[in-house]
């Protein structure tokens, strides 16, 4: 072996604790990936022993090694292909019989096997007792008995595993007698064997064989590929299958199936003791309650109740003390980058803090999440999980969705405020293809936390008189569009994805450990920031440069130019007869408006008293002259301080419409210019346009760029008088349509790429921009237009669009989808 | 008899499956297969899926999936 790394891969059902056993054997030395072309998470991790190195690798949970899923398929691709040193085998101690169904097949890919009894703890209190000497004799492999949360055979498991591996002596254990299917095999082998003499050295032939009289299309393939007449060849093994099930009345993998069931009973009977206990196992017991028929429902709302509160509420709250952090790098950026002129803010500096901006917003969430996946992380160890998804499936199943829709629904924003990124995240587990899909599509489209400000401002605007029901529309009307939107979606597109049976193990209800539940949550945020901060972080490069170019012609420039002269020469004008004249002049102009802002800035933060006093004190001592200004004393101070005011004001202002001149100039402007010939029909004008444009790459910004577009003057009103007062033609039936449209709006650009990563391609993306994109519009064409023509107000068009969307719902809940199980 | 028809309580020996698609061969993966004692154990709150009970471990499937494994008692 050398100094080599010995390559160990785990194996095993679902739900026999694998990936205890794996952060038991790698410590901290884990590393996460996703296998080429499919979207199952492959964790390799690490560990020393005797100076030998290790690499272990967790496959991913599966009760089979067929070709029927990609967990499976992923499973057993990697045992062929990158011949793995030793194959630990994880089982459920207490479920040996079924797990032995997948012991089997490994061995039959005559790979060195060490097998893992964990969770033996549990088996004993529920009375089985295993003979492990005797199982490890009959099954001719290394057995260990282990209990990961206590370490125990932690040793044993490390020296059987380094004893095994690379031990290729021949098997002597246990060789399934597939009785009247055996000359068939011999048969097979004999032409695999002399046909495609390549397959030979490189797979066992009886496993060949064994797979080909199952029906696995992937093997069928790979010996067609390499026979010298693949259609003799298919044609040769479909005979073959079809002469046993005349023979037998029975299909082949259902003979193979339960020849290897029969053998693990004998197992099973030979090595396993177990008292009947006569109580009913505490999962029963608990399930009793959890699964009632109206306590169950009430429990699930409770849960995610739970869920939002701790997560959503509490996490917000905690962002109050880690916001300050974020805040502080801001400064210290303003600190670092070339300082501002009267009227000119270098491109660096405006570069830099857009970006240091659009990074922090999506940090900021950072404390949400990590309570977030925490708790997720909790719902999956405890079991409750499959108990969701029994209770919700009926409905969602209906929809085209599927019972574990339930959990990326709720992280969507099920209600008002969710996040559509670890809502999409957390879809991975659902196991029918067309199912995960439209989940994955609909999630950006239910009430993510950045698309209530929008609400709120529009509904305090233009539904003031109805507040409490425009709130409840905006909040249940996501849920009505996105089943049947689902359903449309399972019944066109998504038509031809193959779908999976529900068939799910409900697995015993298990204490999540903490370091199990703190190490899903660490990786998960890390994923988070890994994969979306860094892409959010390019492309806020490139919408800067979309709002920034072409910029102010020079035209403008100079206009502005003589404007900011204008100003300035006021202000001396006025300070002439002063004691400052002289003393300020416009080469130091731009030290006192600073001087000025940053005490302005300064004295709104601190409350009176001595802090003010120590303030004061601080400003006086780094200039005495500018202080008396600001301070208004004497006479000549009281003139200054006049001029000084409408002086900054003049600034303030110069910059405001410089920035809106920019953004209307800009690239973006001029597309959110070319829409309105679209979008009007929706009642959107440009500014609305540029706004929802610059909200693509988060949904907050919209807001934002609303704020920047409806410039505030000096009675620093809010933006919603502001926004009232400016949009005189706007009604309560625009921002009905506009409310809509934001439902239905695209995924930010964060959650684009959690769509990406989880529906494995970049078509599946630009499909969940473009789709929710036109739909959205349609929609609000449809409220605006029709609601224009039917003479109604925002009100009535409210109801009844519900209306139209309520019925929509139950219409198409009474569609038949067509499974595609093949 | 088709598991689909037994109600919470019932109990029964998996006689046949007679699916030959993804469906039966879950079904045989996750331990159904001719033979096996099996138990009814619930309905969900919506009546669909069922919870059943083979040999110390539960599995939840639906009705449409459980028509297709037949049951004698």
């Amino acid at each position: 072996m050398g100094r080599q790394k010995t390559l160990v891969a785990l194996a095993g059902q679902p739900n026999s604790g694998k990936s205890t056993v794996f952060n038991a054997l790698t410590g901290a030395s884990q590393h996460v990936a996703n296998y080429p072309g499919v979207t199952v998470e492959k964790k390799i991790g690490w560990y020393s022993r005797n100076g030998y190195k290790f690499e272990v690798v967790d496959l991913p949970g599966a009760y089979s090694l067929t070709s029927y899923s990609p967990e499976e398929m992923v499973a057993r691709d990697f045992i062929l292909r990158e011949n793995p040193s030793v194959v630990v085998n994880i089982m459920d101690a207490a479920n040996m019989k079924r797990c032995l169904f997948l012991t089997f097949q490994i061995l039959e890919m005559e790979t060195p096997l060490v097998l893992n009894l964990n969770m033996i703890d549990l088996a004993q209190k529920r009375g089985i007792h295993i003979d492990t000497e005797k199982l490890a004799k009959l099954l001719g492999v290394s057995v260990v008995a282990t209990n990961m949360k206590t370490g125990f055979g932690r040793k044993q498991l490390l020296a059987a595993t380094e004893s095994a591996a690379g031990s290729r002596a021949p098997h002597k254990g246990v060789n399934i007698d597939y009785g009247e299917m055996e000359p068939i095999f011999r048969a097979l082998e004999d032409r695999i064997s002399s046909e495609t003499p390549h397959l030979r050295s490189k797979y066992p032939l009886r496993w060949l064989a064994i797979k080909l009289m199952e029906g696995d299309s992937e093997i069928q393939k790979l010996v067609a590929e390499n026979h010298p007449d693949p259609e003799r060849m298919v044609e040769a093994i479909r005979q073959w299958r079809r002469q046993f099930e005349a023979d037998h009345d029975e299909m082949p993998e259902i003979h193979i199936a339960n020849r290897r069931y029969q053998v693990a009973d004998q197992i099973a009977k030979s090595c396993v003791q177990s008292k009947t206990i006569d109580r009913l196992p505490l999962s029963d017991r608990v399930d009793k309650i959890v699964c009632h028929r109206l306590l169950g429902p009430a429990i699930l709302v409770g849960v995610i109740w739970l869920l939002y509160y701790l997560s959503i509420v509490q996490g917000y709250n905690v962002t109050n003390y880690t916001w300050p952090i974020l805040a502080k790098i801001r400064s210290l950026t303003e600190a670092v980058m070339p300082a501002p002129g009267f009227i000119e803010i270098p491109l660096l500096r405006s570069f830099a803090l857009w970006f240091v901006d659009s990074v922090n917003a999506l940090l900021n969430y950072i404390p949400i999440f990590f309570i977030l996946f925490g708790l997720i992380a909790i719902l999956e160890d405890s079991g409750y999980m499959p108990r969701m998804a029994f209770i919700m499936d009926r409905l969602f199943s209906r929809y085209g969705l599927h019972g574990q829709s339930t959990l990326p629904m709720v992280l969507g924003g099920i209600y008002v405020g969710g996040c559509a990124v670890p809502g999409v995240m957390s879809c991975k587990g659902i196991p029918d293809e067309r199912s995960r899909l439209a989940t994955i599509l609909i999630i950006p489209l239910l009430n993510c936390m950045a698309k209530v400000p929008l609400y709120i401002l529009l509904i305090n605007i233009y539904f003031a008189a109805h507040k409490g029901w425009a709130m409840f529309f905006i909040s249940t009307i996501s849920l009505l569009l996105v089943l049947p939107i689902s359903k449309i979606l399972t019944l066109t597109v998504l038509k031809n994805r193959p779908t999976a049976p529900f068939v799910m193990e409900m697995p015993p209800y298990h204490l999540p450990t903490i370091r199990g539940v703190l190490t899903r949550a660490v990786e998960r945020v890390w994923l988070f920031i890994r994969k979306i901060t860094t892409i959010v972080a390019a492309v806020a490069v490139v919408v800067f440069v979309l709002m920034q170019f072409p910029g102010i012609s020079d035209e403008r420039t100079a206009y502005y130019e003589g404007e900011k002269q204008k100003a300035v020469t006021a202000f001396l004008g006025k300070i002439k007869n002063t004691s400052y004249a002289g003393d300020i002049r416009s080469e130091n102009l731009m030290d006192f408006v600073n001087y000025w802002n940053d005490y302005k800035r300064a004295r709104l933060r601190t409350g009176g008293g001595d802090a003010a006093k120590a303030l004061n004190a601080a400003y006086e001592e780094k200039n005495p002259m500018f202080f008396e200004i600001v301070r208004r004393s004497g006479k000549d101070g009281r003139t200054a301080y006049r001029a000084a005011r409408r002086l900054v004001r003049s600034r303030k202002q110069l910059l405001m419409e410089m920035k809106k001149e920019r953004i209307h100039k800009s690239f973006l402007g001029r597309a959110g210019k070319a829409l309105e010939s679209v979008t009007h029909y929706a009642g959107f004008n440009w500014r609305v346009n540029v706004a929802l444009l610059s909200a693509l790459a988060a949904k907050e910004s919209s807001v934002a760029t609303l704020g920047a577009l409806y410039e505030s003057d000096e009675r620093g009103e809010s933006l919603e008088k502001r926004m009232a007062e400016k949009e005189k033609g706007f009604t309560p039936l625009h921002a009905l349509a506009l409310m809509l449209f934001m439902v239905l709006y695209p995924p930010c650009l964060a959650a684009a790429i959690a769509v990406k990563i989880q529906a494995g391609s970049t078509k599946w993306m630009l499909f969940s921009v473009g789709y929710a994109m036109a739909l959205g519009l349609s929609v609000a064409v449809l409220v605006f237009s029709g609601g224009s023509a039917l003479g109604l107000s925002g009100f009535q068009a409210m109801i009844a669009f519900y209306a139209l969307a309520f019925g929509l719902t139950v219409v198409t809940g009474f569609i038949k989808n067509e499974s595609q199980y093949s | 008899m088709t598991l689909d028809q037994l109600k919470p309580g019932d109990a029964g020996y998996v006689k046949k499956l007679s699916s030959r698609d993804k469906l039966g061969h879950r079904l045989l993966c996750m331990g159904v297969y001719p033979g096996l004692h099996i138990k009814v154990i619930r309905n969900a709150p919506m009546q669909d899926p069922m919870e059943v009970e083979l040999d110390g471990y539960f599995i939840s499937l639906r009705h449409n999936e459980a028509r297709y494994v037949e049951v004698s008692s």
